[in-house]
């Protein structure tokens, strides 16, 4: 119940002295965005002093950043493009982390969707004169139900043989882009390219730019559909942790399994159940790049959505609708951070974040003030 | 394409996974799950890269290798034994820290030429006993020599000194260490930061000695993960570790280097003829640690000794339990 | 003012003088300018109710707190203690409540823990003599080769004092040291004591229990919500209702107004039940007992010898390797432990913090755990949360329950609100069977009171309680029968409250062999 105070007073004859002590009580929703937003201020600032001793020029940097990212609608849009992923993938890491099922696997379970949305075209499942509202839902299917499988794989694991699922859905990822590969390079291979043939027409998701026609002013702007996808899908994951019984069950396993347990809530069935959806959100996010964006499956197909949707989730302190908007200040740092020097500066930044993240989560926890010393009495 | 062939350069490999499972072995004994450990690799792999061009002596990157390591451990040490956060994302935090930091500052490292690497060598007497003199003690770096002796003395070290039980101690029930007035917290910073280290030496042995060069995130590509993995699949035994190591080490090579020649170890290769396939194999080691991770976990069970039972838990004096 | 400075005089030249002590936690005051004295070669205890500050006290005395204000002389010297090892360097060692060994390691790995010898090599048979030796000398049996889990809790309690002995400690601290021994041990240790004082040694006694206190001890002080409400007064001077107004400043009456009634159907049936703890190890061993409606059931037992094995097996969440479990006419052995809630099983867990709650959610969430799949909360597929809030918040007040709101984390309430949480939750939904598992643990005698009125409004109403306890007063007051579990098997059964029996019956006799040496010592 109790515990012991941390005595950091310094030796000299300082008259007040640092105390930190276990908060009483859970601090407002206000101060934990703040934090949050300090965090990301902070991140920043040391991201800029590592560029700087790599010999790169931060500010520079950053303002290009910001320049390419949200500078017109065009660049905004594409923004947006590369928000989309982000968004879904972030979410499937959102309900996974609920229940501290660590979901590393997003980018694995990405790749498999694609894969799996490819399917319909390449295997085929569909021929290509299908009418395009048949096409995309039958994609999203196929590969929502893809996606689940690679995440039952581990949560299975997990529930039968507690097998980390940390290492488990780490090591499957490497195993997607392999199965992947040998699809690309080899069965379904395009001229001995390394790429599948282009998509039909009509298996390729809406773009604003279709309907340039109709609003000129969408010329050129390669916003797509999937972001409907993610929308809809924030709101049924919000709908289900917050709203529904499952959801309470899910929050109760994460915040103590043995209550869950005692209170009669079957564990192993929602580990599965939780893994399944969780990859069935990023195998559709696989979907929607590869039907929105490129249009064929090919190996470059993202820029590790699936581990940046890590941070992302843990950013929006796993509220699904805080993650669709932390997605686009990520998709802005992606979008705008191939281009600067050095290249791993999207990483690195990321990671600064989140380790800036985890400490802060300290002064949720502890108050932090001077007091003043008092004498001891002999 | 001889076995001796393959396994010595096996050996070799499973160096740099015995350095890093040694490594993640002593933290987590202390108490402290440390996944970083795939990035503080890679960080060492390029600080030592990186400095061994800069000083023209690869020894010289090596010690620079594992302090790098060491020193970004002392960070996951600090947010999860002072500020007391959740090790598990910690220590992910951690691996994109490390991992993008070697990635800014190791811009431009793939392009150096004429960096020293280290020299192999084979060990007199030794490397004259058929086959096993080959595999062994012929046409290695000290590292791997290094290796062999790394074996013994942290079996000794953890099993049979006072300081290897204290170690046990406060990674079993922490309380008990905290009452004889001993630093809980000194000792699991020290040991996650010998932890790092030895992650930073594994590093600097793939850029140094196994796969001389820089080649970003593929310098390593997945082997502390693999690491980490082996740990559980070691029972948290330098022994077991250094069996797994090895076995991971030649599977690692095997896969590599059988998509060459047309005649591999008598037979035809059936992976020569269709190289497709090849990216079947290339999943090998990666299913094969699935499979290990599930042997680890079901003795485990079956045995019911398993993790240290304080690992993953911060300290809090006082509380009831541990 | 002369008196003040005799006193004074006099505390210096003992063996242990704190004075002034001051000792501050987050929001509230544990000891509050306390002075405590000890004299060489005695027993001094140190009488409290449960948050008193006894532990607060010696864990200061002992190196492991430091304390705000106030001074400790130590053979008339001051010290200053940054940690343990200085308090140890001093002679003193405390025998903590929650033993501090490491349960995988051996005897003398735990004892060698912390020392500076040996320098590096572990040589461990030379120990292991040194150490059978020592145990020899002072009448303290154990197998130094033996690990820490394979050892009764009485053999532990051996290692630990062995512990402090090692180190040269003159003085030593027990702290609640009967708690989890049976009758026969508690006689044992009190043995050992003797010895000890005999040979030098001066002991402190902290304990909550006033009939120990009695026996074992020279002078007794009494600590109540952080303060000395009598200081070091010889046992010989005061009386047990003396010492239990000291220890709660009020008239305290032993006995709980039970009323008499007849107890109905038999809710509870276990038959023949046998299972295995986590060790793999037998923890029940065909255990059978019956609890019926209106009537509570005591079980009495030192702690470790099957009891929470038998609540998990009840509430499904154990397997029974064998046996039957039947609940209102319905077997339900072995089926998962929502049936068992579904059928009107309410079970107050052992563990409040890690079984019985989750830390981080709000109250609410803590109390619809067993309910919000039910009207008016849960709705179809969803969860009502107004519904939800109001019946937290009908909760809060009908168990008045000291919280700023339902929605603060329940990590942060103390453990007398936290047993309120989790009681309003069993409770209130009217259960069929209550299965009670030390509900009274770590409370203070407020909501000691409370809870046990609450067990027997449940008795009144008609559920069924079976009530296990460590506290052998407790199942008296309250119980209609108790059943002695020894090693995961029944004992005996009891009706008359006769203490005598039960106190055999828990360190293994059973029942018929009891009547039997009666028989004998009566030809």
């Amino acid at each position: 119940m109790s515990e012991a105070k941390m005595n950091l007073s310094p030796k000299k004859k300082f008259p007040y002295k640092l105390k930190i002590e276990p908060r009483l009580n859970n601090p407002s929703g206000w101060f934990s965005s703040m934090l949050s937003f300090l965090a990301v201020v902070l991140a920043l600032l040391v991201g800029a002093g590592i560029i700087a001793m790599a010999g790169g020029e931060p500010w520079r940097a950053y303002a290009h950043i910001a320049r390419s990212s949200f500078g017109s609608v065009g660049v905004f849009s594409d923004t947006m493009v590369k928000a989309i992923p982000l968004m879904l993938t972030g979410l499937a890491c959102t309900i996974a982390f609920r229940m501290r099922l660590w979901n590393i696997g997003a980018e694995g379970q990405f790749f498999i969707g694609a894969w799996g949305a490819s399917l319909v075209i390449l295997a085929p499942i569909l021929p290509e004169e299908t009418p395009k509202w048949i096409f995309i839902s039958v994609m999203a299917i196929v590969g929502m139900a893809m996606g689940a499988i690679y995440g039952f794989v581990p949560g299975f694991l997990k529930a039968k043989f507690n097998v980390n699922e940390i290492i488990s859905t780490l090591m499957l990822n490497y195993i997607a882009v392999e199965w992947n590969n040998y699809f690309i390079y080899a069965k379904w291979s395009e001229g001995g390219f390394q790429m599948t043939k282009v998509f039909p027409k009509n298996a390729w998701l809406p773009r604003l730019a279709d309907y340039a026609k109709e609003i000129p002013q969408f010329r050129g702007l390669t916003m797509h559909f999937g972001l409907v996808f993610a929308i809809i899908a924030a709101v049924v994951v919000w709908l289900i942790l917050y709203k529904s019984q499952w959801g309470y069950e899910i929050r109760l396993i994460g915040d103590n399994p043995k209550a869950a347990e005692y209170a009669g809530i079957p564990i192993a069935r929602n580990i599965i159940l939780v893994m399944s959806l969780s990859g069935a959100l990023a195998g559709l996010a696989g979907m929607s790049e590869i039907t929105g964006v490129v249009h064929r499956l090919q190996g470059h197909i993202s820029p590790g959505y699936g581990f940046t949707a890590i941070i992302i989730a843990w950013l929006a302190k796993l509220n699904p609708f805080a993650v669709l908007l932390v997605s686009v200040l990520f998709g802005a740092l992606i979008l705008a951070g191939r281009e600067i020097q050095p290249s791993g500066v999207p990483t690195m930044i990321q990671g600064v974040i989140m380790v800036f993240l985890i400490a802060s989560d300290f002064f949720m926890r502890y108050r932090i003030y001077f007091a003043r010393r008092k004498e001891s009495k002999s | 394409m001889s076995l001796a062939i393959i396994l010595q350069a096996g050996v070799a490999t499973g160096t740099a996974l015995l350095f890093a499972t040694l490594g993640e072995i002593l933290t987590e004994r202390s108490g402290i799950l440390n996944l970083g450990v795939e990035g503080m690799m890679l960080l060492g792999a390029m600080t030592a890269y990186s400095i061994s061009h800069r000083f023209g002596n690869p020894w010289v990157g090596v010690a620079f290798g594992m302090l790098a390591a060491g020193l970004i451990s002392q960070i996951h040490a600090f947010i999860t034994i002072t500020l007391q956060a959740d090790q598990v994302v910690s220590g992910l935090s951690l691996n994109f820290l490390a991992t993008g930091i070697s990635l800014v500052l190791g811009e431009g490292l793939n392009s150096l030429s004429n960096v020293p690497i280290l020299k192999d060598f084979d060990i007199p007497l030794l490397s004259q006993i058929p086959f096993i003199g080959d595999v062994f003690f012929a046409g290695h770096t000290a590292l791997v020599y290094i290796g062999y002796l790394m074996i013994p003395v942290s079996w000794y070290f953890i099993n049979r000194t006072r300081q290897g039980m204290q170690l046990r101690a406060v990674g079993e029930y922490p309380s008990a260490v905290d009452a004889q007035g001993i630093s809980v917290y000194g000792m699991r910073y020290f040991y996650t930061f010998v932890g790092g280290m030895l992650a930073g030496l594994a590093g600097a042995a793939i850029s140094l000695a196994i796969s001389p060069g820089w080649f970003a995130e593929k310098t390593t590509s997945g082997q502390g993960w693999i690491a980490v993995g082996l740990v559980i699949f070691a029972q948290w035994d330098p022994i077991r570790a250094a069996f797994g190591g090895y076995i991971f080490g030649a599977l690692r090579r095997l896969v590599l280097d059988v998509q060459g020649p047309t005649m591999i170890l008598g037979m035809i290769n059936p992976f020569y003829y269709n190289p497709y396939y090849g990216f079947f194999l290339k999943m090998l080691p990666y299913a094969f640690t699935v499979i290990v991770l599930i042997i680890g976990s079901r003795e485990a069970n079956r045995k019911r000794v398993g993790s240290p039972a304080a690992l993953g838990l911060p300290y809090i004096r006082g509380q009831r339990g541990l | 003012m002369m008196d003040q400075d005799n006193r004074t005089q006099e505390c210096e030249k003992n063996e242990v003088c704190m004075r002034g002590i001051v000792k501050h936690f987050p929001g509230v005051l544990a000891n509050d300018h306390i002075d405590f004295d000890l004299r060489a070669g005695e027993v001094h205890a140190l009488l409290g109710e449960n948050g008193a500050g006894k532990s607060t006290l010696m864990n200061v005395l002992a190196g492991l707190y430091r304390q705000d204000e106030g001074v400790i002389l130590v053979n008339g010297r001051e010290v200053k203690f940054n940690s343990p090892r200085d308090a140890i360097a001093a002679g003193i060692g405390m025998v903590h409540q929650h033993f501090m060994l490491v349960p995988s390691q051996s005897v003398t790995e735990n004892i060698l823990l912390g020392m500076d010898e040996p320098r590096f090599r572990l040589n461990l048979p030379y120990y292991e003599a040194k150490i059978a030796q020592m145990a020899a000398e002072f009448g303290l049996h154990v197998d130094p080769k033996a690990k820490i889990w394979q050892l009764s809790v009485g053999e532990q309690q051996r290692v630990e004092l062995l512990k402090m002995l090692y180190r040269g400690a003159g003085i030593l601290i027990m702290d609640e040291p009967t708690a989890v021994l049976a009758p026969k041990e508690i006689d044992d240790l009190f043995n050992t004591l003797r010895s000890m004082t005999d040979k030098g040694k001066s002991i402190i006694f902290i304990s909550h229990k006033l009939h120990e206190v009695m026996a074992i001890s020279d002078r007794v002080t009494v600590l109540r919500k952080g303060k000395v409400t009598s200081a070091g007064i010889r046992i010989e001077d005061t009386s047990r209702t003396e010492l239990a107004n000291l220890m709660v400043g009020r008239e305290v009456i032993f006995r709980i107004d039970k009323k008499e009634q007849e107890p109905g159907d038999v809710i509870l049936s276990v038959n023949n039940i046998h299972a295995e703890n986590n060790k793999g190890l037998n923890a029940l061993n065909g255990v059978t007992l019956n609890v019926r409606a209106g009537e509570i059931v005591g079980l009495a037992g030192v702690a470790g010898n099957g009891q929470r094995e038998l609540a998990d097996v009840i509430t499904g969440l154990r397997k029974a390797t064998e046996g039957q479990i039947i609940i209102a006419g319905e077997d339900i052995t072995n089926t998962p432990p929502k049936v068992g809630i579904r059928k009107g099983v309410s079970h107050i867990p052992e563990d409040r913090t890690h079984v019985g709650t989750a830390p981080n959610l709000s109250v609410t969430d803590n109390v619809i755990m067993k309910n919000y799949t039910d009207e008016p909360i849960g709705k179809g597929w969803m969860v009502n949360d107004d519904a939800a809030l109001k019946y937290a918040r009908e909760l809060k007040a009908a168990f008045d329950i000291i919280v700023p709101t339902v929605n603060t984390s329940v990590r942060l309430l103390s453990g007398g609100n936290l047993q309120k949480v989790i009681l309003a939750r069993e409770i209130s939904k009217q259960p069929e069977l209550l299965i009670a598992m030390q509900p009274t643990r770590g409370l203070d005698v407020g909501a000691i009171e409370g809870v046990q009125r609450l067990l027997l409004l449940q008795r009144e109403a008609g559920s069924a309680v079976l009530l296990v306890s460590e506290e052998l007063e407790e199942l008296l007051s309250l119980s209609d029968r108790i059943y002695v579990i020894y090693e995961g098997e029944i004992m005996g059964e009891i009706a008359d409250g006769d203490m005598e029996k039960i106190g055999l019956m828990m360190t293994g006799m059973r029942m018929e062999d009891i009547r039997l040496q009666g028989e004998k010592s009566n030809e």
